[in-house]
């Protein structure tokens, strides 16, 4: 799978290395999901600043990890979409309600830690 | 084979016929030039083109392109004319010189030029039609020729304004860590929008801004496709990690906005610039203090 979990503290860091096909997408969506269990995290980081195009299964799927992960207490903070995806996302109406964003992972790590 | 030989022949000699055609009316177009210089002017005048010109200029111009219409006439070749076009239209287009005036020009020069080749060659019918036939010709070049030049320089000007009215308009100011100011001036259209979105989300990713205060207060009005820009260019925002303040929404635009049903509810916005920066430097915890009293100000 092009995407690495790191475990830092209390937070689960997921960063996405190269394009995902719709399986990926879904095994990093259930391993964020057990991993936010099984380490009991407080916060989630997805990393997709390697992402060209992020289409409305990856955003579907980010927004159904942040929703989850609220349930369980845990925040999701998804970092490092660049401004050619954002323009697209948000000309298509694409959204991802429930999870933070920030810029990348420093700007992600301090929002969950302030 | 014989047949082709002498179509190419008499071609040959309809040509040679044709040129010295051309060349008594060119003789005949130098020895009028003054009356018909006249006769040019008063049309001109009396159609009411070129009104913001004084009858000074018009004649001096007038003068310039006639006999560099008798010269294109002459020798068949447009370059000296073109240019000469070309040099006109940057100088009149700036007067608010319009096409139409300028086409009208060009075909009453056309149309007084033939009168007085019908007048001249009135009493012979046969020699009047192959005088026609030369000069109509090549007159309608010289007149598409500087109809062309003049819309050309026209649309080259027009695309300068508007490559100067892009780089200017759109500055992305950071004026504290992590605060950018995206002021907008002048009218927006879906175009000047998407540029906006782009330079803003640079701005973002390079100030590594965390709040954006956007003042539209010098936009006189708005549309659904541009208010939709707005908000996309808000979401967008938001996907990078940077809030936006909308400030300086006039009475006008704020109730298009609400007649046209834009969503606004993820949108901030301040009444003016001042209160906009005042809550966004609330939202990055910065206090801005006076370190003593102005002198005057409170009455002492």
């Amino acid at each position: 799978m092009p995407v690495s979990i790191l475990k830092q503290g209390p937070y689960l860091i997921a960063s996405v290395q190269s394009a995902l096909t719709d399986t990926e997408v879904i095994d990093l969506r259930d391993s964020l999901l057990a991993g936010v269990a099984k380490h009991r995290s407080r916060g989630v980081i997805v990393d997709v600043a390697a992402l060209d195009i992020i289409d409305s299964f990856v955003a579907r799927s980010l927004t159904t990890v942040a929703r989850t992960n609220r349930l369980r207490g845990a925040r999701t903070v998804v970092v490092g979409i660049q401004p050619e995806v954002a323009m697209a996302m948000s000309q298509f109406g694409l959204r991802l309600d429930e999870a933070y964003t920030a810029l990348d992972l420093e700007a992600g790590i301090q929002l969950l830690t302030h | 084979m014989e047949q082709d030989t002498r179509a190419v022949e008499n071609t040959a000699v309809a040509h040679d016929a044709d040129s010295s055609l051309l060349r008594e009316l060119v003789a005949h177009l130098r020895d009028e030039r003054t009356p018909l210089r006249e006769e040019w002017t008063r049309r001109i005048t009396e159609a009411q083109l070129l009104s913001v010109m004084t009858s000074d200029e018009i004649f001096s111009e007038v003068t310039a392109v006639y006999d560099n219409y008798v010269d294109a006439l002459e020798t068949g070749s447009i370059e000296a004319l073109e240019a000469y076009a070309k040099n006109l239209s940057e100088r009149i287009i700036p007067r608010g010189v319009e096409t139409h005036e300028v086409l009208g020009v060009v075909l009453l020069l056309r149309d007084v030029l033939a009168r007085s080749l019908f007048e001249k060659y009135q009493k012979e019918p046969n020699l009047l039609t192959r005088v026609l036939d030369a000069y109509e010709p090549a007159a309608n070049r010289i007149a598409v020729t500087v109809g062309v030049s003049f819309v050309q320089e026209r649309e080259r000007v027009i695309r300068q304004q508007q490559l100067a009215i892009r780089e200017l308009s759109t500055p992305v100011l950071k004026v504290r860590d992590q605060l950018l100011i995206l002021p907008i001036i002048g009218a927006l259209d879906a175009g000047r929008a998407r540029q906006l979105t782009e330079q803003l989300l640079n701005g973002i990713r390079e100030n590594r801004a965390k709040v954006v205060v956007i003042d539209i207060t010098g936009v006189p009005s708005i549309d659904m496709p541009v208010a939709d820009h707005l908000v996309q260019a808000v979401r967008a925002s938001a996907l990078m990690g940077a809030r936006v303040i909308i400030t300086g929404l006039s009475a006008d635009i704020a109730q298009t906005v609400v007649n046209l049903g834009v969503d606004l509810s993820m949108m901030q916005s301040v009444g003016d610039l001042q209160g906009g920066i005042e809550e966004a430097e609330r939202q990055l915890s910065y206090e801005v203090t006076r370190t003593r009293d102005q002198p005057g100000e409170l009455g002492e």
